[in-house]
């Protein structure tokens, strides 16, 4: 199956600009299925960015984010070829993860 | 495969029952593993995202409360046509930041996300967030431990929490 993580790191200078698009229901708890039902929640809860065996990036995530996440951050650092490692834990215990490569 | 449909019809049938029976195993297997992990991931606040007020929030997440600041820039719409995605964008200037939280006041619950920044790392996060009506939206950045925030207020015309 295709990771269900996108990710595109671009080092600039001593900058890299982080940008990850990940597809999740992100279900809030809040919304009934056509059958009236409540949808239980369903969320990624934590998603983690790490380079050279450091977190670089930590995001804690409620239901209130939206379908499919998108984030964007940057850091110092980081050069050109170097690994961008992300993984993320849904309230459910699935999870994936990634490894980028930084252009 | 080729071989699966070359197999006389019975022999046929006994590999068919043994890859279904595979499956079962592995659905059990799966079912008692999604029990067993069905705790909140390590590290995540859980009673943090229960919060139904700003203070209530600030208080589980950092212990404290935060002050206005215009070193914390919050980039909202004005109005926002869709609820369900609703981009924000959160910078600081200040020093020595070490998280973000992003709060949707009039959401069920107050806290959508929160940010951890290491050192090395700018203050700055953009993501998009779900808004169940028309709100105030809440920047707050952790800097040198004290906690400093921004308020904008977002109209949503259709609310994203399917209402």
């Amino acid at each position: 199956m295709a990771s269900t993580i996108r990710v595109r790191a671009v080092a600039s200078g001593d900058k890299t600009e982080v940008q990850s698009l990940i597809q999740h229901p992100m279900d809030s708890g809040f919304v009934k299925d056509a059958k009236g039902e409540l949808i239980p929640p369903h969320h990624i809860e934590v998603v983690q960015f790490e380079h050279g065996g450091k977190t670089v990036f930590t995001a804690l995530w409620g239901p209130a984010v939206s379908k499919d996440p998108y984030l964007k951050f940057s850091f110092t650092g980081a050069k050109k070829g170097d690994e961008l490692k992300v993984s993320w834990v849904d309230n459910k215990g699935a999870s994936d993860s990634l490894v980028a490569k930084i252009q | 495969m080729e071989f699966l449909f070359d197999a006389p019809e019975c022999a046929r049938r006994t590999i068919l029952k043994g890859l279904a029976g595979i499956a079962g195993v592995g659905l059990i297997d799966a079912l008692i593993l999604s029990k067993a992990l069905a705790a909140d991931a390590p590290g995540w606040p859980q009673d943090a995202f229960k919060q139904k007020s700003e203070a209530d929030t600030l208080k589980t997440l950092y212990g404290k409360s935060a002050e206005a600041s215009d070193k914390v820039s919050l980039d909202a719409p004005e109005i926002a046509e869709n609820g369900a995605v609703v981009p924000i964008a959160v910078t600081s200037t200040l020093p020595k930041v070490t998280g973000i939280a992003i709060l949707v006041l009039e959401n069920p619950y107050t806290l959508a996300a929160a940010y951890k920044v290491p050192e090395g790392t700018q203050a700055a996060v953009a993501s998009r967030l779900k808004m169940a009506k028309t709100s105030k939206v809440m920047a707050v950045v952790e800097s040198d431990g004290k906690l400093y925030s921004a308020t904008k207020e977002v109209k949503v015309t259709v609310g994203g929490c399917g209402g």
